[in-house]
């Protein structure tokens, strides 16, 4: 990479960060009790809205990894998730009424908390639907990865999204509040995903699961992104760039082998299909609020009229861990 | 009695601690309790009051005692002179310790102590060093094996990488040698050692030892050398092999043992095991647990552990050959194997031959595809819609990523080989790539695609139109094939050629794709009628089209599968 495009990237970078410094005025503080927090503790940002059903599940999860203190921005919630999370002991919360869109999906308010809050910190950033799976995280603390991690210099820990499913119609089976989602929806692709280099990030380009068989069969470069980089050794100076998928510096990128190896990996498993999802797609495509247009939504909404079963007879039934990594969805690396 | 005894001939440990300071005071007072007296070396970058502290804490035990204090940096000389000061230490206060022990503050004792004792009892006079040449040691990591005994290293890898790196490169360029004293021969092993007080003290009373403390200063990693080389002087028997369990991963760093390690700490019988991570309770609670283990006195073995250990090393490093996914991505030429195992392609011959595919699937019981890549979708084995990983038969979003598609397939359904037809007509982006993949034999008859065109009732100026096209295409897919890269195993007919003998050629095909069987071919498939298609090309020639891809067909050239029905000689012997 030349120094003109390295330049260019650090000028780009600084504008997310000033971006994100703007937008921090559209953050209400609901609850701050971020003064628990100490040195070596685990964090977790996400931005929220309407999923107090998800919510108890999501924080227990990640309570068990051991995840320390949990960042909220709740974007103008109305089921209540707000008032839930503020009288949580380890959250803290802001809330927002601006545009989720012009937030650049909420990527903005998250760099500036990132920035202000979590320096120094391996920091969890994932969706309320997302569930971090890592090579063994059935024995294994969230901690024994970070440690990990750290001794072997890594600042950034990758895990794909892969999409789980129900079988049969998405709203056959009510989710409750509590409930582990990956008992309903519990399916998922096992191989048919692609593969492209971002030349300018450096980052993978991961597209397929059955949101492209499904919904994009015919259009499968429209179907979503799903390489993510949820786990990072927070400086101040880092910044998302698009959802998590990717960041700046482009370094943070290179999760990736590019000699034949295999580095250490992990997955989040995105309970996005569960009943609930046919309301939440219809208020989505309403309020186009989501990337490109809510091509995505609007997507679904087509698809969804009809009978809406992902399931098919190649569904791998999740397991656990050790399945996806000899399915080769995730890889242990040298960590044994 | 028996106790007194003990403690007379004991072992001493040194410890050099640096973090996890509560997990080793654990161990420290699991080690006095058998009545091992330990000297503690604590890191001099852990602050003064953490020290105090700690030291406090520990006062109690009167057979733990602190050593003066260095500032260990990974790869420098203030390990090996914490070492030092900790030995000089442990053999003044304590005139009993027959053997010295060097451990840290993460290491930890998976047998009873006692057994340690008896152990070392057993053999009063052998020092446990691992200790071997540099030119015969395979773990050095970033290519300083010999150099790091003939140049200088003033410069801190960690922290001044760079200038550690441009230092070296000057010195070899200027062919700097430092010149190595009294003769000594360099050796290199494990940093954790158990030595006799005899060896031990004669190396640290040697009158040389100024001298070689100045040379080893500037050595690089002298913890892993200035022992193992010295031992060699005065050691009466060495065992080259280290108590201590210890492994190291691709960049030189110790592997870390966790909770789930449990059971393969257990097992491994060795002594002290190295590194444990600092919040693994349940290692801690089960070894230096009250419950000892029954006494046994087997040897250390730690074989399950290193394959575990080297597996891990080979996926790092070499990873799952024909797999692609998020943190392994190899770039071009560097895959280790294009896909993850054996397939055919065959080029040609679903055309020449009526009931190629299902004959094919029933003679080799492999898994045999239509046109992978033809133009209107994926023609999957058995007409399925879906396969194996929930790959779909969408041709849109296969030549999203032909090449994503094919090694996808190939991965998903390892154990079982797959077949597929191939041709112009098809979407010759992944050409190329099959053509350089090892894995994959490709099969082709030449000019095949001609027969459908003769068997269809279409307008000859159609044909012709098309024949044109196709002949095109795959004369450039020939000279893809034929190119120098191509790794594949490649044979190439033309169609004139495989009519006059199809046998042989498809007998060889069939052996290799199953081997076991290595039957004679009891059944052929049927070729097609080709009464005619002399006169099809010949008329296509009348045309001004050139249809050389085909051989020499003869005008009258008669159905050859109707002229020698079945090559009886396969069906004998």
């Amino acid at each position: 990479m030349g120094v003109w495009q390295s330049y260019r990237l650090r000028l780009q970078r600084k504008r997310w960060k000033i971006r994100a410094f703007r937008k921090r005025r559209e953050l209400k503080l609901v609850a701050d009790r971020s003064g628990q927090i100490r040195p070596d503790d685990i964090l977790l940002f996400c931005t929220q809205r309407n999923e107090k059903i998800r919510l108890p599940y999501f924080l227990r999860y990640y309570r068990d990894l051991g995840v320390n203190h949990f960042f909220f921005v709740d974007n103008d919630s109305t089921d209540g998730s707000l008032d839930y999370l503020a009288k949580q002991p380890d959250v803290s919360v802001w809330h927002t009424r601006a545009s989720y869109r012009r937030a650049r999906f909420g990527v903005d308010w998250l760099n500036w908390l990132q920035r202000k809050f979590a320096h120094g910190h391996w920091t969890l950033t994932v969706d309320p639907d997302e569930f971090l799976i890592y090579p063994f995280c059935d024995t294994r603390p969230l901690r024994a990865l970070t440690d990990w991690l750290d001794a072997s210099s890594i600042k950034s820990f990758p895990a794909m999204l892969l999409d789980m499913y129900p079988k049969g119609r998405i709203d056959e089976q009510p989710y409750e509040a509590g409930q582990n989602p990956i008992e309903i929806a519990c399916w998922f692709d096992s191989g048919n995903y692609t593969i492209k280099r971002n030349k300018r990030f450096g980052n993978l380009w991961i597209q397929g699961g059955p949101r492209s068989r499904v919904f994009f069969p015919d259009r499968p470069e429209k179907a979503p992104a799903l390489n993510k980089i949820p786990l990072v050794k927070w400086n101040r100076a880092y910044t998302y760039v698009s959802s998590t998928h990717m960041l700046l510096p482009r370094g943070l990128n290179l999760v990736y082998d590019e000699w034949g190896g295999e580095k250490a990996s992990g997955i989040l498993l995105h309970a996005k299909f569960l009943d609930t999802f046919t309301a939440k797609a219809a208020e989505e495509l309403n309020r186009r609020q989501h990337y490109a247009a809510s091509v995505e939504y609007r997507a679904y909404a087509e698809k969804l009229k009809d009978n809406p079963d992902l399931w098919c007879k190649w569904s791998e039934k999740y397991i656990n861990w050790r399945q996806l990594e000899i399915l080769g969805l995730m890889s242990k690396g040298n960590w044994a | 009695m028996t106790r007194r005894d003990d403690s007379f001939m004991s072992v001493g440990i040194i410890m050099l601690v640096h973090t996890a300071l509560d997990r080793a005071e654990q161990v420290a007072r699991h080690w006095t309790a058998a009545g091992c007296p330990v000297v503690i070396h604590v890191d001099r970058k852990v602050p003064r009051k953490v020290f105090a502290e700690f030291r406090e804490a520990i006062s109690d035990d009167p057979l733990i005692h602190f050593c003066r204090r260095h500032g260990c940096e990974w790869g420098t000389w203030g390990i090996v002179a914490a070492t030092q000061s900790a030995a000089e230490l442990m053999l003044a206060r304590f005139p009993e310790v027959r053997h010295v022990y060097l451990a840290s503050g993460s290491c930890l004792p998976l047998r009873p102590v006692q057994e340690l004792i008896d152990y070392l009892a057993a053999r009063p006079r052998t020092d446990f060093i691992e200790s071997a040449t540099t030119a015969d040691v395979p773990w050095t990591v970033g290519g300083l094996d010999e150099e790091r005994f003939t140049l200088r290293f003033p410069f801190s890898w960690k922290k001044h990488r760079y200038l550690f790196d441009r230092y070296v490169e000057l010195q070899r360029r200027l062919r700097v040698r430092r010149r190595i004293p009294n003769g000594i021969v360099p050796h290199m092993g494990s940093q954790w050692w158990c030595l006799t007080r005899r060896t031990l003290s004669a190396i640290l009373t040697d009158p040389d030892r100024p001298l070689y403390d100045r040379y080893f200063r500037r050595v690089w990693i002298p913890d892993e050398s200035y022992f193992q080389t010295l031992a060699r002087l005065y050691s009466e028997k060495i065992e080259s092999r280290s108590l201590t369990l210890s492994k190291f991963d691709f960049q030189g760093k110790p592997h870390i043992f966790y909770d789930d390690h449990l059971q393969l700490l257990r097992r491994s019988d060795c002594f002290v095991a190295r590194k444990i991570w600092p919040r693994a309770e349940r290692l801690y609670q089960a070894f230096l647990g009250d419950g000892a283990a029954d006494m046994k006195r087997t040897e250390p073995n730690p074989g399950k552990v290193d394959r575990i250990f080297a597996k891990a090393v080979e996926r790092r490093t070499r990873g799952r050959p024909g797999l692609y996914m998020q943190s392994r991505f190899p770039n071009f030429g560097w895959e280790n194997g294009l896909t993850s195992s054996p397939y055919s392609v065959f080029e040609g011959f679903a055309e020449l031959f009526e009931d190629f595919e299902t004959w094919l699937a029933r003679t080799t019981g492999a898994r045999v595809h239509g046109h992978l890549y033809a133009p209107e979708r994926v023609e999957f084995a058995g007409g399925e819609t879906m396969m194996n990983g929930a790959l779909c038969d969408s041709a849109k979003t296969r030549d999203y990523n032909p090449q994503a598609f094919l090694t996808s397939l190939i991965w998903n359904t390892r154990g079982e080989r797959q077949c597929f037809q191939f041709g112009p007509r098809d979407n010759q982006k992944i050409g190329p790539f099959f053509a350089r993949d090892p894995n994959a034999q490709i099969s082709v008859i030449t000019g095949a695609w001609a027969v459908p065109l003769f068997k269809s009732n279409r307008n000859f100026a159609d044909l012709r139109k098309l024949a044109a096209k196709l002949q095109k295409i795959e004369a450039d897919h020939l000279d893809v094939l034929r190119n120098q890269w191509s790794k594949a195993r490649i044979r190439i007919w033309t169609m004139a050629e495989f009519v006059e003998a199809p046998m042989e050629p498809i007998q060889t095909i069939i052996d290799e794709i199953a081997p076991a069987s290595q039957r004679r071919l009891t059944e052929a498939p049927k070729m097609v009628n080709l009464s005619g298609f002399g006169q099809f090309l010949q008329n296509l020639k009348n045309q001004g089209m050139h249809p050389y891809l085909m051989g020499d067909f003869p005008i009258t050239h008669d159905n050859p599968s109707d002229r020698r029905p079945v090559r009886r000689p396969y069906l004998v012997r």
